[in-house]
């Protein structure tokens, strides 16, 4: 039996990251020199590292990308929707790729909130990132329990989702109405203890500055948009549409300049912070929802095709600033210049 | 641990139908091998948004790259893209993803195969070392592949075709029942194939008293079990996911009326 040689076993290590390191495609490091523009931004009270954040329903809860980097890395985790009870889903397929876009109806599948808090809460602890609880309910009452739950298992965030139909007001979407909006949010507020609240706009509206407004005067800390648009894709040949559930939620690429529009008329219709998402793959992408307004920026659909997209923005965000000679990245916040 | 690695094409041959194509893969199979029956998800080109998942045909750890084998065919824009790649060029490959077949190396298989379902079970086959028997189901002679590569690492290899024109004429399931009447000294049946086919040999293993594994497909979106797309119907009313669950399941637990 040969002895355990602690040199040895460290060498040998480190022979196994070099020869992994020599593999890896050129991607971010780990730890990036300190950048000469100051990224930190801040949500709502909630100060993060940096503006880039994951969209909820694309990062899981966070275990599959944290194989590939330390999440630390990242500015904050939307974590995967939680509803009451354990959600199962949609059927399959649930998934149907468009023009620089993907339709999805994966149904709001979690393992409820309860498991979430025991189960997945402790995990994300232990990285430095500010964590934001995604919430779905089907009644005003519903959304109040988990923000009890959420607010005391201690979450940096609670992101209210109002795109789900209330089964009390006979399946109507909360996002489509403001006066059933401001409801879900006066029941978050008021549930949620010391956690700021950040209601999720649906871009599927007439005017999303309406539904804007009521969130505010609701008591919302903060906004995000967009949600997903509501969209299609038939197979010609078979007649039948791709996704089992017939229409799902569009993002990618191809809903970014709806994201920046509606990123821009809402800012310019409340002063609440805002996590603005849609389509961003690029720091110029991200950049655009900034100067629309957004405080900071969630990377979504972009994680699919790569998982270090997430720290693409980042760096390319901060080059970006860089290049404008900008001392802090938060200065592109609002920045745009209408004609 | 899963891997990010570009992958340079060392080998590709155009077979009955397929493409069967060799990566040099850096430290891909070190990294991240649990059995044959992975996959990999490869970037196809920038206009098409998702990855494509392909079943790993039979990988190998070698220095300095790891070795993958893929066999595909043309179903998309996104294969179309993928058999257009010469060799010398690169592929961004995510692997090796989800999980293997259960298998011990000592064991005896009887590995189902249909269609382009064949290839993962190549690597089934290297693995025990031709103690095992393959049986495989193509539409036709002209679409039949892999066949020498069978013969080599199997002790059997039985055939059938949808319209007879090689080995019998009828579908998999029928040499699995003809097979298991003569010999159920088998660990386990393995399948892949297109889904009807799968219940089928799933029904027959049991008519045996055989486990059966089988390896399901779905639309697949990260690969790696975020986004929760690749839902799979199991029989106690839970929903797992091909990707990261999967894409091997016991076809027990499999709903398959779902």
């Amino acid at each position: 039996m040969p002895e355990f040689d602690p040199d040895l076993e460290k060498a040998l290590a480190q022979l196994e990251r070099d020869l992994a390191n020599l593999f890896a495609p050129e991607q971010p490091e780990d730890s990036p020199a300190a950048p000469a523009v100051d990224m930190s931004v801040d949500l709502a009270g909630m100060t993060m590292k940096n503006p880039v954040v994951v969209a909820s329903g694309t990062f899981g809860f966070g275990r599959e990308y944290g194989e590939f980097y330390d999440l630390s890395e990242l500015g904050g985790i939307c974590a995967k929707g939680l509803t009451l009870h354990r959600r199962e889903g949609n059927p399959a397929p649930r998934i149907a790729e468009t023009p620089m876009g993907i339709l999805n109806s994966v149904g709001l599948q979690n393992p409820g909130v309860d498991a979430f808090i025991t189960e997945e809460l402790p995990f994300l602890r232990q990285y430095d990132v500010k964590v934001i609880a995604n919430i779905s309910g089907s009644t005003p009452e519903e959304y109040g329990i988990m923000c009890e739950k959420l607010g005391s298992a201690g979450v940096d965030m609670i992101e209210v989702n109002i795109s789900c139909p209330n089964v009390k007001a006979g399946g109507l979407a909360y996002g489509t109405r403001p006066e059933l909006a401001a409801e879900v949010t006066r029941m978050a507020k008021s549930h949620a203890g010391n956690v700021p609240v950040m209601v999720k706009l649906s871009p599927n509206v007439t005017d999303v500055t309406e539904i804007a407004r009521a969130v505010e005067g609701a008591g919302a800390d903060a906004l995000s948009l967009i949600n997903t648009i509501r969209g299609m894709r038939i197979d010609v040949n078979t007649r039948r549409p791709i996704l089992k559930m017939n229409t799902g939620g569009l993002s990618g690429p191809a809903v970014l300049p709806v994201a920046v529009r509606m990123v821009w008329e809402v800012a310019n219709a409340v002063k609440l912070p805002i996590l603005g998402m849609g389509g961003v793959s690029s720091g110029e992408d991200a950049a655009q929802l900034m100067l629309a307004g957004a405080t900071a920026v969630a990377v979504g659909t972009a994680c699919f095709a790569d998982p270090f997209a997430p720290l693409k923005v980042r760096d390319g965000l901060a080059e970006l600033a860089v290049r404008q000679g900008l001392s802090s990245v938060s200065q592109l916040t609002g920045g745009v210049k209408p004609w | 641990m899963k891997v990010e690695r570009n992958c340079k094409i060392v080998h590709k041959t155009q077979m009955g139908g397929a493409i069967f194509m060799v990566l040099e893969a850096g430290d891909m199979v070190r990294a991240s091998w649990k059995g044959p029956g992975q996959f990999v998800h490869i970037k196809c080109g920038d206009s098409l948004l998702l990855r494509r998942p392909i079943s790993v045909a039979s990988c190998q750890e070698d220095y300095p790259h790891d070795l993958v084998t893929i066999v595909f065919e043309v179903r998309g824009a996104g294969t179309a893209w993928l058999a257009e790649r010469k060799l010398g060029e690169t592929l961004d490959v995510l692997g090796l993803l989800g999980n293997g077949f259960p298998m011990r190396p000592e064991g005896r298989y009887l590995l189902v195969g249909g269609g382009i379902g064949v290839p993962p079970l190549w690597g089934c086959a290297q693995y025990t070392n031709g103690r095992s028997t393959a049986i495989l189901g193509f539409r036709s002679k002209e679409k039949a592949i892999m066949l020498d590569l069978f013969r080599e690492d199997c002790a059997k290899t039985l055939i059938a075709t949808d319209d007879g024109s090689l080995g019998c004429h009828g579908f998999v399931d029928a040499l699995v029942r003809q097979e298991l009447e003569q010999d159920r000294n088998y660990d386990a049946v393995l399948a892949c194939g297109p889904r009807p086919m799968l219940k089928n040999v799933a029904k027959a293993a049991k008519e045996f008293g055989v486990p059966c594994k089988v390896s399901m497909e779905e639309r697949m979106g990260c690969g790696v079990g975020a986004c929760l797309v690749c839902a799979c119907d199991m029989k106690d009313g839970s929903r797992k996911h091909v990707c990261k669950d999967g894409p091997v399941f016991d076809a027990e637990e499999v709903d398959w009326d779902a």
